[in-house]
């Protein structure tokens, strides 16, 4: 049988998801013996591959990088898993929707910085209008709310994706958790 | 002449129950342990039929009604659980979710709040509906409590509980829409209300993160709800 192909994408989020994910300890044995990890933060690999079997985004699509990057993910993934809050819903970094990007980065970059204050316009990727979680900009296969979502959840869902099954959700985890 | 019998008998989900005829077709789910989903509706309190969780169907009638204020009628066939309602519940819990900026991860209720343990009862795993994202205000100029437009749901438990328990009416609602709000006394400042006697019965019947104690921090917010129906039946007895 051969491995299925598992990458793991991160957007605007605080890599707590991840945190959670490699919490799965000794599972990640096992789970390694099912699939290669071809694309993470946590390899080295630098270029998503051509084809993906399944692909965990953790965050929600914050600036014109995590946009780009979601729909090429999305274009070379079979199933797009929204893992987490960030992901699902938005979550902590929706909280400057409200304020509008302009007002967000005078104060990130100018009202608060007292060394060459300025707002960058190279490297750093531009941030969009709104916050906004991945299912509004890319379709989503499956929705893995928690904040993060628990180790527990995360192996139960790779698992029954790996199995061919969907992961029944609702009473293993919900926002917030 | 007959006498007129005042117990009505009527089909839930196709079993037979008899119930007073003032009674609500919620109050007779709820006696015989049939859960209908329910916001606004708190034991204690009068009921206004806001947040339409509790809509059932009648047979005979195309509208959906709400359980917490139709009453029973002889020969009523109420269904309270099928796709269409299942559709209409969730599509309601959703728009709620999109009303305001409801952050069920940084909330004081996070792990306690009726809307975010409703939504997993529901088996809402997401929104399909887009954020509004809309500014709202926090006002934590009262002494002890804070009130979060934020994660407000418009349910009116606050407005109600001041005015019918307490007898204060500091709390109430301005604005229409989307643009509703409850406000204390004449939209000013809690802090600045001459009306409220900070006896925080508000904050207890708040079924979100919106009202809550100062000092309390993520998911440390828990409620207190069990004095309501003591109250409720103190005042009858006094009457």
């Amino acid at each position: 049988m051969s491995k299925l192909r598992l990458a793991t994408v991160w957007l605007d989020g605080c890599s707590g998801c991840h945190m959670s994910f490699l919490d799965i300890d000794d599972a990640l044995i096992t789970l390694l013996e099912r699939v290669d990890l071809v694309y993470s933060p946590l390899v080295d690999t630098k270029v998503f591959p051509e084809e993906v079997d399944i692909t965990l985004v953790e965050g929600a699509v914050s600036s014109e990088e995590d946009l780009r990057k979601i729909r090429m993910v999305r274009e070379h993934s079979k199933i797009l898993v929204s893992l987490g809050d960030c992901a699902v819903t938005a979550n902590v970094p929706s909280m400057r929707n409200p304020f509008g990007v302009t007002a967000v980065c005078e104060r990130a970059y100018r009202e608060n910085v007292k060394l060459d204050p300025g707002i960058p316009d190279q490297v750093v990727p531009k941030l969009l209008d709104r916050v906004r979680p991945i299912h509004e900009v890319v379709p989503v296969d499956v929705f893995v709310p928690g904040c993060p979502p628990s180790a527990s959840v995360i192996q139960y869902v790779l698992m029954e994706l790996i199995d061919g099954r969907r992961p029944e959700l609702s009473t293993r985890t919900r926002f917030g958790a | 002449m007959s006498p007129v019998s005042n117990i009505k008998t009527l089909k839930i989900d196709g079993k037979d129950f008899s119930a007073r005829q003032d009674e609500t077709i919620l109050e007779v789910a709820r006696q015989n342990k049939i859960f209908i989903p329910t916001l606004c509706d708190l034991r204690g309190l009068s009921t206004v039929g806001a947040c339409r969780m509790c809509l059932v169907e009648i047979k005979g009638t195309a509208k959906l009604l709400p359980a917490c204020v139709t009453r029973v009628e002889e020969g009523m066939e109420v269904t309270t659980t099928s796709e269409r309602l299942d559709r209409y519940r969730k599509s309601i819990l959703e728009l709620l979710f999109t009303e305001r900026n409801h952050i069920c991860s940084v909330c004081v209720s996070n792990a306690h709040c009726e809307l975010q343990s409703l939504a997993q009862r529901l088996q809402i795993t997401h929104v399909h509906f887009p954020y509004r994202y809309p500014k709202a205000q926090v006002d934590g100029s009262h002494p002890r409590f804070v009130i979060d437009q934020n994660r407000c749901i418009l349910c009116t438990r606050c407005v109600r509980v001041c005015e019918e328990i307490e007898g204060a009416h500091t709390w109430d609602v301005m604005g229409r829409g989307i643009d509703a709000n409850v406000i204390t006394d004449l939209n000013q400042p809690w802090g600045s209300s001459e009306t409220c006697t900070g006896c925080g019965k508000c904050v207890h019947v708040c079924p979100t993160g919106a009202l809550f104690e100062k000092g309390r921090s993520v998911a440390e917010m828990l409620k207190r709800r069990n004095f309501l129906p003591y109250l409720t039946l103190m005042r009858e007895e006094r009457d």
